[in-house]
Formats: structure tokens, sequence, C-alpha cells
């Protein structure tokens, strides 16, 4: 089973990536669980969402204390909450970023950083800075634990018309930029 | 809505729907084939205005249903003396379920209609003044603000009477009641700004809201009538005289309903769409005294002393409510 | 088809095939989704007729539900919490008047202090209010046991209340498969009510019942809510006939086979349950778990048979009876009275706290090595906190 964490703020579709992620893993003819960490709605507060792949049914319901890889959606989090709590020796983490894990000041951890620009390029793909998918695509490329193609699969089931496209387009693009920055799978 | 002036043709008698009138114009009562929907044998007390009330709004809903009506009926007097298990007084289908829900049961019931597509089939939610009022207003309002086609008959008899005669939101000021006895320094009930349903109906502005007494029963009557030609959420309240609750004599039930209106105290109108659009006028204006004496609930205005300040004040409301509505000619 | 879903959408979309007549809603969290789909299904002309009602409250909500089937509605509503307990008193009205109605609880904590996530207090709250209650493990269990209650329901003109986890299951996204309507269809045959509110035949529900008959009614109704012991396997049988999977009966053992310790409890925790018992049997120790599927009518005999050869019985139940114990531990007291085994009550999960594999898996040995005192065990409650707070009460 490979578990994943989903971290950032209410509004950024911290929930949706989880969702995506679960259903790129379906679409893959495996099983998968997303369960968000379920608060009231409250823009702009930490929101924690959980993502479970494995290749069977998948009975275990908790949140995920010991993740195999981190998606952080808001790097504001990185000194407020504790993102990094229980994550596998060398698990693979994924910043939403244009700064470098040294700028961020969590070089030090043992585990894989990734920094990735989404909002970035979400904002010139979408026109709205929502990082998720972006970061989804570089995630996949990052661990290879779902392909670029089920990712955008999941993304065009979810959004449909010129919001499918603009996030498919910041999805290849946050892929590419992986493939090129990042230590991959 | 139009009404014919009747002219009585027996000096000193106010009845009404005799052969001397045309068939068209006569009453509900009056008619053989009336579905006595509330039939004989409930345990009513003896002049018991809800019971009368009853009997003709839902004889009326009948003929206009053409007897194809489904009843929701509050907890309360009247649900209490009309079926006592194993016989029950009601001649068509009734559901009674809970104290506060009787809107919302019609609700449903024409809910189920409507899917069912059966739009033949027409709806009364019925209930007492607690039921409707108090512990029934957020429901009731739900339908209003839905426009459930439901019409709602309350049958306002200004108390929880069916569990002793406690004090409702529809209770008058300085009315004696079990939970506003008649001691202290300011006997009865406290002078508040009150509660009218009417005027909470009309301001969800449904099709028609009407107000009307047993004093009056084929105005009553009329008004049912009238409303069960619409579609959408109805509203009559009725005042009902309790010979029990407000300790009058059970002959007089008429009487002092009749000098409700008559002292400017109880409004007889109706509305549509939040707007008034008739009024009955008072014929003969008599002072609250008159209304106040032969009701013991207020005996203590009178005895020891009298409580020309009380007397004042709830003259104060009646002079309010005659100007507000407009009702001397 | 499998298809990746939210719970609750696969409960909306399995209700929708049902053909609900009437469905009243009115949104608390963990819920929302449900009435929220449905609402989408029945406005994009989803379910022909179907009348969709917005209403005011609770309470107002399951009064528009008893008029609508007593008129021979399919009435379908969901709640939660705060909202289950407003509408109690519509709940034993629903029951005593034999009206089938099915609801979906989406199990939350009951307030004060308020808490909107999961727990089973709101249901158990109302175990004794005439209701069938019945408690999904997975969605996919979820969504097929609301076809079972429409028929259950409508077959005993009772009142059926489907369990499911508020935010463990409502809000996870998995891979289930959702009844289609032709399915459904199959199984579910149109509503035939046994009383209805019609002129052509007029009759009067909801009598004032004395001292002299009212006896008796209660125990027929008990007496009816014992016939659904046998209606909910053989419901569950023709269900697995018809569908392929097995959902619902009464209760599912797990790897019970010679086992000295059973876990017993309800709901999505059993999923977490399993895994540790795999992990603890692959290592020899001789464990096995009952998820009990209906809680109401209490399936006495089936526990009795299910647990009667343990040592131990663990209840693992998310609710208590304040200042008593244990609810479904009591229950299941009941139903091995005069037996060997021993029953250890553990409360956990309650307000939402998660039960973790490695909670359970100390739990688990605990019991195992009998070292599980007597009384309730509140799992990873924080003593020290209560400790502090406890002396400070004692000071007072």
């Amino acid at each position: 089973m490979y578990s994943v964490r989903i971290h950032g703020r209410g509004g950024q579709g911290v929930v949706t990536s989880a969702e995506l992620l679960s259903l790129a893993a379906f679409l893959e003819g495996r099983h998968a669980q997303a369960i968000p960490s379920f608060g009231s709605e409250r823009t702009g507060a930490p929101v924690v969402s959980f993502c479970r792949i494995d290749d069977r049914e998948i009975r275990l319901r908790e949140p995920i204390a010991a993740p195999d890889a981190l998606i952080v959606q808001d790097p504001t989090l990185l000194h407020q909450a504790d993102v990094f709590a229980g994550l596998v020796p060398g698990g693979r983490v994924l910043l939403n970023s244009s700064r470098t894990a040294e700028a961020l000041g969590v070089a030090g951890l043992d585990a894989q950083i990734l920094t990735v620009p989404a909002s970035e390029l979400a904002r010139t793909h979408l026109g709205r800075p929502l990082p998720g998918p972006a970061m989804l695509a570089a995630f996949a490329a990052l661990t290879g634990v779902v392909s670029l193609e089920s990712v955008l699969a999941a993304i065009r089931d979810r959004f449909k018309g010129a919001a499918g496209a603009g996030n498919a387009a910041a999805a290849q693009a946050a892929h590419a930029f992986a493939l090129r920055e990042g230590v991959h799978a | 809505m139009a009404k014919q002036q009747i002219k009585f043709f027996q000096t000193g008698s106010f009845a009404v729907g005799g052969r001397l009138l045309d068939p068209e114009q006569r009453s509900v009562q009056s008619d053989a084939r009336r579905s006595n929907t509330l039939t004989s044998g409930h345990r009513a007390c003896q002049g018991c205005g809800e019971a009368l009330g009853a009997r003709y709004a839902l004889d009326a809903a009948m003929r206009a249903s053409g007897g194809r009506l489904i009843a929701a009926n509050a907890t309360g007097c009247l649900e209490v003396f009309s079926t006592p298990f194993p016989e029950s007084s009601w001649q068509l289908p009734w559901i009674h379920s809970l104290f506060g829900n009787a809107p919302a049961v019609a609700t449903g019931i024409a809910a189920a209609l409507r899917a069912k597509g059966r739009d033949d089939v027409r709806v009364i939610g019925q209930g007492g003044d607690g039921g409707t009022v108090d512990i029934g207003m957020g429901c009731l309002s739900g339908m209003f603000e839905r426009n459930d086609d439901v019409l709602y008959v309350c049958y306002d008899n200004e108390g929880y009477m069916n569990t002793g005669v406690q004090r409702s939101g529809a209770t008058p000021p300085a009315a004696r009641t079990a939970t506003t006895q008649a001691v202290g320094e300011a006997p009865g009930n406290v002078f508040g700004q009150g509660k009218s349903a009417p005027l909470i109906a009309m301001a969800h502005e449904i099709p028609y809201v009407a107000t009307a007494t047993v004093a009056d029963l084929r105005d009553l009557e009329a008004k049912v009538e009238y409303a069960m030609g619409l579609r959408g959420a109805r509203y009559v309240h009725v005042l009902v005289t309790c010979p029990l609750g407000w300790g009058s004599a059970s002959a007089d039930t008429i009487k002092i309903a009749r000098l409700a209106c008559e002292t400017g105290l109880f409004p007889v109108f109706e509305a549509e769409a939040g707007d008034v659009t008739a009024v009955t006028k008072i014929r003969r204006r008599l002072p609250v005294e008159a209304y106040l004496r032969p009701q013991k609930r207020f005996a203590h205005l009178f005895e020891p002393e009298e409580r020309t300040d009380v007397i004042a004040r709830i003259q104060a409301r009646a002079d309010r409510t005659i100007d507000r509505f407009g009702l001397l000619p | 088809m499998p298809r990746q879903l939210e719970g609750s959408v696969a409960v909306a979309e399995t209700v929708a095939a049902c053909r609900p007549d009437v469905i009243c809603a009115y949104p608390i969290s963990p819920q929302t989704h449900i009435v929220e789909g449905l609402s989408r299904i029945v406005k994009t002309g989803g379910l022909g007729s179907c009348e969709f009602l917005n209403v005011e409250s609770e309470f107002g909500a399951m009064s528009a539900c008893i008029g609508a089937s007593a008129t021979g509605a399919r009435t379908y509503t969901a709640t939660a919490s705060q909202g289950l307990l407003f509408m109690a008193e519509a709940l034993y009205n629903a029951s005593g008047l034999g009206l089938p109605i099915v609801m979906t609880v989406a199990n939350r904590a009951i307030g004060a202090p308020i808490n909107i996530w999961n727990d089973h207090s709101d249901a158990m709250s109302q175990r004794d209010s005439g209701w069938i209650q019945l408690y999904a493990e997975t969605n996919q269990e979820a969504a097929d046991l609301h076809v079972q209650a429409f028929r259950l329901a409508e077959e005993l003109s009772l009142p059926v209340m489907v369990c499911m986890d508020g935010f463990i299951l409502t809000h996870a996204y998995e891979r289930l498969e959702v009844p289609t309507a032709e399915q459904v269809a199959a199984y579910l045959p149109p509503f035939e009510p046994r009383q209805v509110l019609d002129p052509d035949e007029p009759m009067m529900i909801g009598a004032m019942v004395g001292p002299e008959a009212f006896t008796e009614v209660k125990y027929l109704m008990h007496a009816k809510q014992q016939m659904a012991l046998a209606a909910i396997p053989q419901l569950a049988d023709e269900f697995e006939r018809d569908f392929g999977r097995r959902s619902g009966g009464l209760l599912r053992r797990y790897r019970c086979q010679d086992a000295h310790t059973v876990v017993l409890a309800l709901g999505s925790v059993l999923g977490t349950i399993e895994d540790v018992i795999d992990d603890m049997r692959d290592e020899g120790v001789a464990i096995g778990a009952v998820g009990l599927k209906c809680f109401r009518p209490y399936p006495l005999d089936a526990v009795r048979t299910a647990l009667a050869q343990a040592e131990r019985v663990v209840v693992l139940e998310k609710a208590f009876a304040v200042g008593a114990g244990g609810i479904v531990g009591q229950n299941v007291r009941l139903a091995l009275s005069g037996l060997r085994p021993r029953v250890h009550d553990v409360i956990a999960g309650l307000g939402g706290r998660p039960i973790t594999k490695a909670s359970l898996r100390r739990l688990f040995e605990q019991a195992v090595d009998d070292r599980l005192g007597r009384g309730m065990t509140f799992l990873d409650l924080d003593h020290d906190v209560v400790a502090r707070e406890l002396q400070r009460l004692e000071a007072r």
C-alpha cells in the first residue's frame, strides 16, 4: 500500500487533489481511497487530505500517520504545521514553491524533496493559482506511482471545458518540470 | 370576494340558511347531503366553539373539493375529543401525528399527492392556537414559505385547553389561565405585544389569509370555500370560544365570539398576497367590558374591585385594532 | 461497472435508483452531500415526478415524511447527530404509526460539546425508537443497504435507518458499484402501502390509545421488529443472488474459526480491525472479529452463536451510556449471559478521534494477555488530562 498525505489551506483544492489522485489510480485498475481530514469549511485554514493506493481492497480507515509521500500545496504551512510528521525515512516530498528546499529551510530532512512552482504554472495555464493538479503530475513524475496519462484523465473527468484544458496544461508543464529538475522514479 | 347582503326576514333572529334563501346561498349545514365530516358522538364539552367551527369548516371544504380531502390534525382538543380509540368522529382520511407538526405533515401529504399526480385531492391542516402559533410556528412558516398547497385552519381558543387551560402565545392580556393565575399585583396574563398569526401569515405573502369566528358561521364557510378555490398556502384563523377555559356559559359561545368582534378585539378580515382585501365592519360597537364581564377568566378585573386601569389598557388595544383595520363603517 | 465515487454520492445515486416519490431534506454535516446529490438528480429530471422538499428543520423533515408515507409515497430523508435528536419525537411517531420511511444517518457525535465528527452516539440514542437500525462497514455496503432497507421497510411496515460513519464513509472516495435503477427494480417492487390516506377509502391514522390497549400495541410493535430478524438475512441472500455481492445480513464473522479472542464492532472501524487481525493471525494469534450489521432488532441468538466459543470478547464501540457503561457491550453481555466468554467494553473513536491500527494492535494484545481491566476502557484516553481535571473537581 502506498500512502500520500496532502497539506494545504482551505480553498486550495486539497481535498480535490486527494480525490483526483485516487481517481488516477482507479483508472489504472488499482484500488484507491481518498479521505479528507474534515473540519468546518473555512477558507485559509490548514487542511489535510489523504490518499491510499493498493492493488487489493483497502479496509484501513485512519488518517495517514506514516506517509510514503507528502504533497505540500502551501509553503506557508512548512513552519506552522508539522507537515513532515511520520514521513517514512527517505520519503518523497513535493513542495509547491519556486524556491529551493534550502531556501525554504527544509533541506536537511531525511527525504527526497522536489520544489515545483505549481501555483505559477497554474496561473499561466489556467489563470488561477490552484496548484493541485499540477502537483499531482509532478508527483507522478517523481514517484511513478501513477502515470501522467492517468492524472490527465482524472483531471479531464473532474474539470470540464476550459478548466479541464487549463488544468491539464498546467499538469503537463509541471510533469515536464519535475522530470527536468527532480529526483525521479 | 363578493358576498351577498342577506336580509333577515325573521325579527330578532340571526337565523340564516333557511327556506327563504336561494339554495346556493344556504349554509352547507342546511344540505341533507352534507359530509358531516366531524360527525356526532365526539367528546367535546357542551358549547365547544372548536367543534362548531371545525364542523362548518370541514363540511365547507369537503363540498368545495367534491369530498376529496385529506386532513392532518395537530394534537389538541379537537384531536383528543374526536378520536378515542377505537372510535372516531371523522368521516374523511385523517391523520394525527404530533403536537407541533401538523403543517409539516400536511406538506408531506400534499407532496405525495403531487408526486402521484393526484391533483384532484386537496389537503387541510388543522390545529389549535397552541399547536399553530407556538409549537407549530416553525413548521407553519416553512409551509407558507414553500407555498405548499395546503389550507391550514387554526381554531384559536386562546390557550392550551386540552391540557388544563394553560397560557399560549395567543392568550390575551389579563386573561386568567393555570399558568397566568389571577393572583399577585398583576393578575392574569401579561400585557405583551401579542402574536398575530394572521399577520405573520400575511408577511409570508401567501395567496389567502382570513380570520373568522363562530359568531358568523356563514362567513367562515364562505371563506373556507373561497380558500379551497385557490392553490398554494392558505390560512384561516378562527376565534372559537371555550366555555371551560374562558369560564363562560356554554349557551353563550356564539354570543361571546360576536362580542369579541363588536368590541374590536378580534378583527375579521381577508388578505391576499400580503394585503388586506376585505374587512368586516363592526355593526354596533361596544366597550370591551361587554366582552370581559361574561367570562370568568377576566373576573379578577371586576372583583373584588373594578380594575379600571387594566380595562382601559384593553380598551386601548381594541381602539388600536379598530383603527388599524378600519373596522368602523 | 465499478466507479470511483464519494460515499455520499453513491448513496444519493442508489436512493435515486430506488425511485422514491418524496424526499425531504434538511442539511446537517456530514450528510449534506447526500441531499445535495439528490436535489441535483431531481432538479435535472432524473427522478420523474419525485418531489424534493427543502424543509425548515429536521423535525419538519421527518414530519413531512410521515405525511407523505401515510399518503402512499415511497419516502426518504437523511440526517445526523443534532438533527436526529431534533426529530426524535417524530421518529417514535413514525415507528408507532408503522410507516416504511427510510433514512440515512451519517453518524456523528452529539453535543454539547458541539462536535461534527463521527461516532455512534446519535443512532445509539435512538435505539429504542422502534426503528430498524442497520450499520454499514463500507460505502459499498452503505449503498446496498438502502436498497435492502426500502424492501425491508415496505414488507414489514416499519421505518429503517441506515447508519454510515460520518466523514469516514460519507466523504471517502472509493471504488464501488452503484446499483442501477433496473437492478433495483428487479429486487424492489413498487410500494404497496398497508394503510393509506385516500378519499376513496377513508381511514384514520393516529388515534389516542388508552391504558386498556396501549400495552398490546407496543407488544405487537416488538413482535413486528422481531420478524425482521428472519427477513434481514433472507433479503441479504436475495440481494447477493441479484447483485452478485454480499451486503447486510445480521452480522458477519471474520476469521472467528477457533478464535479465543473475538472483537465485535459496528461500522467502518471493522476494516481497520480486520487489518490488525490479519497481522496477528500471521503471528499465530487466534483472534477474529464479528461485525454487527443489524443492531435493532437486536440479533441476540446470532450474537450468542457467533461468540459462545470464545474465551473473551472485546466490544469496541463508538458511544456509551454516560453514568452506566457500554451500550453494545451491555447488549453483548445479554446475549452471552450464563456462558463462558468474558466481555470487555472498549470505548473508542468518540467525537471523531481516529482509531489507529497501532492502538488497536496494543489493545488486542492486552486483551489476549488478559490485561484489560474491568469496566470500560477508553482507547487512547489522555490520562494526564483527566487526572488533572478530576483532581481539580475534587479539590473544590
